[in-house]
């Protein structure tokens, strides 16, 4: 027990010797929760319009001007050349294109359809998914409007058909970044441990501090932990002034649930995270291999976590793999905690399966970690 | 010329000699591209959905029929009687529960009105938004089929959509272009930043500073090997995404290299910079780690569309060089646009390059402090 007191001491005045990297721990990932939710905004709104009207009846200027007062469009350019307006649609400065044909007005009032087409740049696919979907929704409703009025003025009976309410839940204002701000704090905090963890090690091996750990009796679980603690409590440290200052103060997110759960979960998987660094550090000989392989496996955490991209819609294989990324548990439990309140309880699944990695990876770091050369 | 290839030849020993990390140099952007290549769509597919059926009778078993059909939703179950939504959103990954109510038949036919309750999990407020608008968008369409069989009358519109540069809407599309930039302007960023700082760090600049070489040698014979690795991956990402993701190459493929050489250029002066003002590699990887992956990801503009960001964040993506290099790639490969639509953002990135080599060429300290 004195040996881990005295290994802590050393760890700590490494840690708050270092006056380049100290401002970088505990700056950086403050900084950039305050930025980076701000720009991942993805409120789909301002979708960018071209109508190509070769019509010009009041009907085809009815449906424009529906469009635009939806609040969804934003019209860029209105005319009747097809060419003109895929001109603006190869720049990016139009999403979608709506063209309504010469015989529209003529083709409303006869039992064939007449129809609309609807080009949208789907390079982006969630934008043109959704943007198509409310300009179909729009131009239904039109539809809807105009053939009661033709029934009413038929003298037949006016159904209003389905009605259709809609209720959102957890998420008042919807809010994108009550939603963003959890996950980022979440990769924020994992970063830190992470690469602080993963050089740690090697940089002892690469200047030829390790041979003095290595020459004496310290034995090796003390060393490991001796690495670990002061990354843990940094963690910890960090995760809370993120949740308590920046999600509380600045974005006023305030967990629905209980703060235990929160802690309980970040302190398991603290201990997986670090895990990872110290399982990276043993393999590694230099700090650019260990940073490469850091860098390598931060970004397949990040993009295979849920954080920016729904799960759901992945292949299978890729879905077992987000199950494998200590990182997706992370992510979801802070998500269902402070948006939901879900309880330990309810929770349990991601505990387990949490705790389990923790002691995977760190048992295997132990074993792989050798004072002999 | 002969001093320049002799330390351009140490250069690549080091590299070579290396050869855990050359595996991974390699074979990051490998699996990467293909990982996310394959794996990653910001579509919104098989989000899981309940739906509560108090009528149960034939009508609504249609509506449910449509439900289970469609690719957007997974019908996860239907259930008939009173629950705890609460209880479900929290427990389960359920994103939509709907409700039909007990006369939704009658009502439907008899008094041509009902009323059905959609009811999110606005967690993610546009996930949940865009489930509403898609399966009203499905209820509309049951309700037109539906009455579409009583009468036939006029005032039809009729909609098609045609998804243009993308028709099958895959997510490769937008992030093997996102990826690729990524992973070019960090890796080289990394790696010239690190080998620098490295050999100050191990005391070995003090030597080849020592020498009567030109330092602008010594950083040219740095950035080489880096450069030509890079060419190296952008030539392995470009064949995978072509033969097995399915991406052809629509444009010049020699604008291509261009524009990649532009980039990798300022990258390269990047990681110079960074070496200059750090001293150990633990700072410059920081710095190019944790300092630049996360605003990367998100101000390339590959994961949140630039415009729908605040103004002045808007302004700040403007300095994030792989933002402009995505603009390239996304022309030249998707839409096979030429040199008279991209020569901006060129321009932009060659400026980037410029200037980030300028400025850290000054800043090049040849004594020791």
């Amino acid at each position: 027990m004195r040996t881990l007191i005295f290994l802590l001491q050393k760890e700590f005045k490494q840690i708050f010797r270092n006056k380049a990297i100290l401002p970088m721990i505990f700056l950086m990932p403050i900084i950039q929760l305050l930025i980076l939710p701000m720009a991942a905004d993805y409120e789909i709104k301002n979708i960018n319009i071209s109508i190509v009207d070769h019509d010009h009846s009041s009907y085809s200027r009815e449906l424009t001007h529906k469009i635009i007062s939806s609040g969804y469009f934003v019209l860029n350019d209105y005319g009747q050349d097809y060419q003109s307006a895929f001109k603006n649609f190869e720049k990016d400065q139009s999403d979608i294109i709506l063209e309504i044909p010469h015989d529209f007005e003529k083709n409303i009032g006869k039992l064939s359809a007449s129809s609309l087409l609807v080009s949208t740049n789907a390079i982006n696919g969630v934008k043109a998914g959704v943007g198509s979907a409310y300009l179909m929704q729009i131009i239904s409703n039109y539809n809807q409007k105009i053939r009661q009025k033709w029934l009413h003025y038929n003298g037949q009976e006016i159904k209003e058909g389905m009605h259709v309410e809609s209720r959102f839940w957890y998420n008042k204002y919807m809010k994108y970044t009550f939603f963003m701000v959890p996950g980022i704090l979440g990769i924020l905090v994992t970063m830190v441990g992470v690469y602080m963890c993963s050089l740690n090690i090697v940089k002892e091996k690469e200047i030829g501090t390790i041979e003095q750990i290595n020459v004496t009796p310290i034995k090796k679980q003390y060393f490991i932990l001796g690495k670990l603690i002061p990354f843990w409590l940094i963690g910890i440290f960090v995760f809370s002034v993120g949740l308590f200052v920046v999600a509380r103060g600045i974005y006023g997110i305030i967990p629905i649930g209980s703060y235990f759960p929160l802690y309980a979960f970040l302190a398991i998987y603290l201990v997986a995270a670090l895990g990872i660094g110290l399982l990276i550090s043993t393999y590694s000989s230099t700090q650019q291999q260990s940073m490469s392989l850091t860098f390598f496996l931060m970004m397949i955490f990040i993009l295979m976590s849920g954080l920016f991209t729904p799960i759901e819609s992945m292949p299978e294989w890729a879905q077992f793999i987000t199950k494998l990324n200590p990182v997706t548990y992370f992510i979801d439990v802070m998500r269902r905690v402070i948006l939901k309140g879900s309880t330990i309880h309810e929770l349990q699944f991601d505990f387990i399966v949490v705790s389990i990695m923790a002691a995977f990876f760190n048992i295997w770091a132990v074993l792989n970690y050798k004072k002999t050369n | 010329m002969r001093q320049l290839l002799a330390y351009i030849k140490k250069e690549f020993y080091h590299v070579f000699r290396d050869s855990k990390t050359l595996i991974l140099l390699f074979g990051m952007p490998i699996v990467q591209i293909l990982l996310f290549g394959f794996a990653l769509t910001n579509e919104i597919k098989n989000s899981e959905l309940i739906i509560c059926d108090y009528s149960n009778n034939k009508t609504s078993e249609k509506l449910i029929e449509k439900f289970r059909a469609n690719n957007n939703f997974l019908l996860k179950e239907v259930i008939y009687d009173d629950h705890d939504y609460n209880q479900i959103f929290r427990e389960s990954k359920v994103k939509l529960i709907i409700t039909l109510p007990e006369n939704f038949e009658g009502d439907l036919i008899h008094q041509g009105k009902s009323t059905v309750l959609l009811t999110a999990d606005a967690s993610d407020p546009n996930t949940s938004n865009t489930l509403v608008v898609y399966a009203t968008n499905i209820l509309y369409d049951f309700q037109k089929e539906m009455s579409n069989n009583v009468i036939l009358i006029p005032y039809t519109i009729d909609t098609s959509i045609r998804m243009m540069y993308n028709p099958e809407l895959k997510g490769a599309y937008n992030f093997v272009p996102g990826v690729m930039s990524l992973v070019l302007l960090l890796v080289c960023v990394l790696m010239t930043s690190v080998s620098i700082v490295r050999e100050k760090e191990l005391g070995t600049m003090e030597i080849l500073l020592v020498s009567p070489t030109n330092p602008l040698i010594i950083i040219i014979s740095k950035a080489i090997p880096y450069f030509l690795l890079s060419i190296v991956n952008l030539t392995v990402i470009l064949l995978l995404s072509t033969y097995l993701l399915d991406m052809p190459i629509n444009g010049s493929l020699f604008l291509l290299y261009l524009a990649s050489s532009i980039l990798i250029l300022t990258a390269l002066a990047l990681g110079l910079l960074i070496s200059n003002v750090t001293n150990s590699q633990e700072a410059a990887m920081l710095i190019s780690l944790m300092g630049m992956l996360m605003p990367t990801i998100l101000f390339t503009g590959f994961m949140f569309p630039i415009e729908n960001m605040p103004l002045p964040l808007q302004i700040v993506s403007n300095i994030v060089p792989s933002r402009w290099y995505f603009i390239i790639v996304k022309d030249v490969v998707i839409k096979g646009l030429g040199f008279a639509s991209i020569w901006k953002e060129m321009l932009v990135l060659m400026g980037m390059a410029i200037f980030l080599l300028a400025l850290s060429l000054k800043k090049f300290k040849t004594r020791l402090e």
